[in-house]
């Protein structure tokens, strides 16, 4: 890279821009900061909008409403980030595994020890009324060790064991967390297939997956005689078309036999071995209106507060639907509600939009990091912020099946906030120290 | 590693894809398809306010002074209320076409999908009529509540009202936490302990289904507050007492205020004329309100905290013998002669003592006293002497009372007037006045404005030799509470207690044998001391003034009493003191024709001098 120089009374100096300068705070990426800092308060507002009612007004500051304490979180959150700023960033990944090591000691010990909270045995009584969500913690921790592992070696040329390896480190503390019982939370490790495709994963695993992931939908929305003819003409017509596909029938019928399986084994899957609770949600998804008060009443409640919001929405505060936990979990993982009821679909719009900026930002600073360590977890952050992002927002608008996982950085809770503090900061804090890297 | 790259392509695409269809699904939602709006409107949770029941009111014997009435209010929904035979509605509430199409208006302003208030406080019979045909009337309801109710008719003045709060206590953060058609104590008693008596309002909250049908409560009243009622207030008014005097003041103007000495506690509080509190409750209130308000008489008028501008007359010489008999210029035997040319006086023996000097209220001699007592000659400068004389007094003076807000419990208290230096030097000039510019002080006229609350307090603060404690009209929060304890201080004078002896003594014998013989009551063995007054007024017959405060021994009732046009506190305003003081003591009424006398109102036919 030829380096600029002027000449300035007399001296050499370095040109001051803000690509070469030393500082953590030059060079860290200030759009991204922005785009987090807008989202949090925007999620703050939208907390205290659910609580808000008129009838017995409390100041949006007070700590005996979620807002106050999000606020605390917000404010803790802003500490958090400073410290992971100010940490030598080569740490993040010389102690990728021991931190990951460290998590699932964490996480194994939060399984022994935890106290179910409805069901789950996720959460870690810190005392004083706080407690620690392991699983959140598991997620950056996780994303440290992929990244550390694949800059070791290449996804495209490793053996059988690497990938078996690598295999472990994603879905170890998956496992673990679907034992705590917050199997939405581990889904979120499945995310990270994102980064592994860019790493050099075949993108047929990408492409079966998500033929898979149709038909498993489609088996549950289409009765299976129609759905199977269905496939059946689909595959005749491809062969019509394709005559390198004919030549390969037998070929095509072994499929058509696999698919035929999996259809009857989804359905069985669904209806005798998922708990009534987890196929509510995905009986949630494929019809609502079946029982609107029973299993589809999530899905149904805020379907109706994001429908009720028209164009415009209602307005800041003056939603009706989004109270009283009238759409259950409202501050945490419908709050998406909130935005869609009382700004419309111009403020559910502008959010997803400043998503995507935020994905697309992230996926710009991976680029730049001038080691795979730097860009993998660059991938690791975006997909699992994506991943949150698709479902959260997806589940309220039916297009996702109900799965409890928080909005990031806008929903209620200091272990979310936290978690994608951290996740997000460190990469911010790599990336701002990524002219110190040698690029391999 | 290059095409590796381009899977970055792939993943913002996927990104992309992603939000663009959520962008489009949140467009067929929210507004392509109306249903969800409609399921928002009619699957939702309906509100309703419980009203807590206002504190009740009792007088100082466990009497009910207000309570609550039930009283209905008409509510609409204007998005629900489709296809209303608005004739037929008119007809049904007697309004109108043009006012129910007003009302409808109104509410649609207010709000499509919120209730708002069709008309207020149907009476119980209203109510009955109207439910039985509400069933062809969609998007109304009742919402019942309560309103005030005086069984007594009494004590409106003091009690005050409550009405709806208005919008400009709405934005006021002082009122944080009320809604629009709130009610919110506006005056007296009701204002000033509105803390006390609203309680907490309690919320419910209920489904509805398309057709309003009650679905049970929502998820089993997890959110749901109850209401809690308001405190109940014990006034420290005797309501007998304040009946009588109300029975007795009918049809004069002017004011009655009764203070038990040793307690500051209000007995009686009449301004006359006065008012049934009940206009104030029901769907009349506005009419009502403006029609008191404009009335000649001035019936809103709170006469004895507000009625501050008119001079206490003779009354006042009290204070004047008082403050000079603390400065040692005159004591007990000190005499002076009835010099008429000082100032007017009527004929009576001289020259007199202090005890027959306000035995008889000879103006010359108070005259004398009061030029004693501000011309000390601590300057040589007569005019200096006066200023310094008059500065001292005024301190004096503010000590009983008088120049300053008593702080009783009621709000519009006013603080009337005691002549200053500062208000003469203004006046005259500097340097430019002395003692004979100002002499009407001496016996309570010029640049002095009492309220008969002061008046009355004066009255005890003689009666309790020295002190008082501020009055006030509400003895204790809930049947059983303690007094407040910001009623409880006293406040001392500057004068010693042992100067009151000679005043008291002659305040005995303007009953027994001086001006006020109308207040005698020693047929049923009571000593009345009392003092009366004139108030001078330019614009008609004199104001009549009786102070009195009686049993002489360990009094227990003080009381002014203030006849607007009654020429002579002997004439008009004594008996009615007299008859109140007798009616406490002992709970019956001799004096028939006295009583007889103060009912006639003959005294306001009495030609003036």
């Amino acid at each position: 890279m030829p380096v600029e120089q002027r000449v300035l009374g007399g001296k050499i100096v370095q040109p001051s821009s803000r690509r070469t300068s030393h500082s953590v705070l030059g060079n860290l990426d200030w759009v991204t900061v922005l785009i987090y800092f807008v989202l949090v308060a925007l999620g703050w507002m939208n907390i205290y909008a659910v609580v808000y009612s008129p009838d017995n007004v409390v100041n949006i500051f007070s700590f005996d409403i979620n807002s106050g304490k999000q606020l605390l979180w917000i404010g803790t959150g802003v500490i958090l980030m400073i410290v992971l700023l100010v940490v030598d960033y080569k740490v993040y990944e010389h102690l990728a595994y021991p931190i990951y090591g460290a998590i699932i000691l964490l996480l194994l010990f939060t399984l022994a020890v935890a106290n179910p909270v409805a069901g789950s045995r996720s959460w870690l009584d810190l005392g004083g009324g706080i407690r620690l969500q392991p699983a959140e913690l598991a997620k950056f921790a996780t994303a440290l060790a992929i990244s550390k592992f694949l800059s070791q070696v290449s996804l495209r040329q490793q053996k059988m064991k690497d990938q078996m390896v690598l295999a472990a480190i994603t879905f170890l503390p998956a496992v673990i967390i679907i034992l705590q019982n917050e199997t939405g939370s581990a889904l979120v490790f499945g995310a990270f297939i994102l980064a592994f495709f860019r790493e050099g994963m075949s993108p047929l695993i990408l492409i079966i997956g998500g033929t898979a992931a149709a038909i498993f939908i489609l088996t549950l929305l289409i009765p299976k005689l129609y759905l199977l003819i269905g496939i059946a003409a689909v595959m005749g017509l491809a062969m019509f078309l394709d005559y390198r596909l004919m030549r390969r029938f037998k070929t095509m019928i072994a499929l058509f036999v696999l698919v035929v399986g999996m259809v009857f084994s989804v359905d069985y899957f669904v209806n005798d071995i998922l708990q009534p609770h987890q196929q509510n949600r995905i009986k949630a998804l494929i019809n609502p209106e079946a029982d609107p008060l029973g299993y589809g009443w999530n899905v149904t409640q805020s379907k109706i507060a994001i429908g009720s919001g028209g164009f415009w929405g209602k307005g800041f505060l003056e939603g009706t639907q989004t109270k009283f936990d009238f759409v259950p979990e409202q501050s945490t993982d419908f709050i998406f509600c909130t935005i869609g009821e009382e700004h419309g679909w111009v403020g559910s719009t502008i959010l997803i939009g400043l998503f995507m900026l935020l994905l697309l930002r992230i996926v710009h600073i991976a680029e730049r990091q001038k080691s795979v360590f730097g860009r993998t977890y660059g991938y690791c952050v975006v997909s699992v912020i994506f991943f949150h992002f698709v479902i959260n927002v997806g589940m309220t608008i039916g297009l996702a099946p109900v799965v409890g996982i928080p909005l990031p950085f806008f929903s209620y809770g200091g272990s979310s906030l936290w978690s994608f503090t951290i996740l997000l900061f460190i990469l911010l804090a790599i990336d701002a120290n990524r002219n110190r890297e040698l690029v391999r | 590693m290059n095409y590796l790259e381009n899977r970055k392509y792939v993943i913002q695409a996927i990104f992309l894809v992603v939000g663009v269809v959520y962008a489009l699904r949140l467009f067929y939602i929210q507004v392509v398809d109306s249903s969800y709006k409609q399921a928002a409107e009619t699957n939702a949770i309906k509100t309703v306010i419980q009203y807590p029941f206002r504190g009740l009111i009792y007088d100082r014997n466990g009497q009910l002074l207000v309570q609550n009435t039930p009283v209905y209010d008409l509510m609409i929904v204007p998005k629900e209320a489709r296809n209303i035979d608005t004739l037929r509605l008119a007809n049904m509430l007697e309004i109108p076409l043009e006012d129910a199409r007003e009302r409808f208006k109104k509410a649609r302003a207010y709000s499509w999908v919120k209730p708002s208030i069709f008309m207020q406080m149907l009476t119980t019979q209203d109510f009955a009529h109207i439910q039985d045909n509400l069933i062809d009337f969609p998007g109304f309801y009742i919402n019942a509540r309560t309103a005030r109710g005086y069984p007594h008719k009494s004590l409106g003045h003091a009690l005050g009202y409550i009405a709806e709060i208005s919008p400009k206590q709405l934005e006021d953060t002082a009122y944080h936490g009320y809604r629009p058609g709130d009610y919110i104590g506006k005056a007296g008693i009701e204002m000033e302990y509105e803390k006390y008596l609203m309680g907490r309002r309690g919320v419910k909250y209920k489904m509805v289904n398309v057709r309003g049908i009650d679905k049970g409560s929502f998820k089993d009243g997890a959110y749901d507050t109850l209401s809690i009622a308001g405190q109940n207030l014990v006034s420290t008014i005797d309501l007998d007492l304040q009946a009588y005097g109300e029975y007795l003041m009918d049809g004069a103007k002017g004011s009655v205020v009764a203070i038990e000495p040793a307690t500051g506690e209000i007995l009686a509080y009449i301004s006359a004329p006065f008012y049934d509190p009940n206009l104030f409750t029901g769907k009349d209130y506005g009419k009502n309100y403006m029609s008191l308000l404009q009335d000649p008489d001035k019936t809103m008028f709170n006469r004895p905290i507000m009625a501050d501008q008119n001079p206490p007359g003779s009354i006042f010489k009290l204070t004047q013998a008082l403050i000079a008999l603390e400065e040692g210029v005159i004591d007990p035997n000190t005499r002076y002669a009835c010099n008429k040319s000082l100032v007017n006086c009527h004929p009576h023996p001289s020259p007199l003592d202090l005890r027959g000097a306000v035995q008889h209220s000879c103006n010359p001699w108070f005259f004398q006293a009061y030029r004693a007592l501000l011309n000390q000659g601590k300057s040589k400068n007569t005019f200096t002497d006066t200023s310094l004389g008059l500065k001292d007094w005024r301190e004096q003076v503010l000590t009983f009372g008088f120049g300053q807000k008593l702080g009783i419990d009621i709000p519009g208290e006013k603080k009337g007037v005691v002549a200053s230096t500062d208000l003469y030097d203004r006046v005259y000039g500097k340097n430019r006045w002395k003692y004979s510019t100002i002499y009407s002080l001496s016996i309570g006229q010029g640049e002095l404005g009492v309220t008969p609350l002061q008046m009355a307090n004066f009255m005890a603060t003689i009666a309790n030799k020295g002190y008082y404690v501020t009055p006030h009209l509400i003895r204790s929060i809930g049947e059983n509470g303690k007094p407040l304890q910001e009623n409880q201080e006293r406040h001392y004078t500057s004068v010693k207690p042992h100067h009151y002896e000679p005043i008291i003594e002659g305040m005995a014998e303007v009953v027994r044998a001086g001006t006020a013989r109308r207040a005698n009551l020693e047929k049923v063995g009571i000593v009345v001391c009392g003092k009366t007054g004139t108030a001078q007024n330019p614009q008609g017959p004199d104001h009549a003034v009786f102070v009195a405060f009686a049993p002489m021994e360990n009094p227990k009732i003080a009381i002014a009493v203030y006849v607007e046009h009654g020429k002579w506190g002997g004439q008009s305003a004594a008996p009615i003191a007299g008859l109140m003081i007798e009616q406490y003591l002992t709970d019956t009424v001799t004096m028939k024709a006295q009583e007889k006398w103060v009912l006639s109102r003959e005294y306001l036919n009495i030609k003036s001098k």
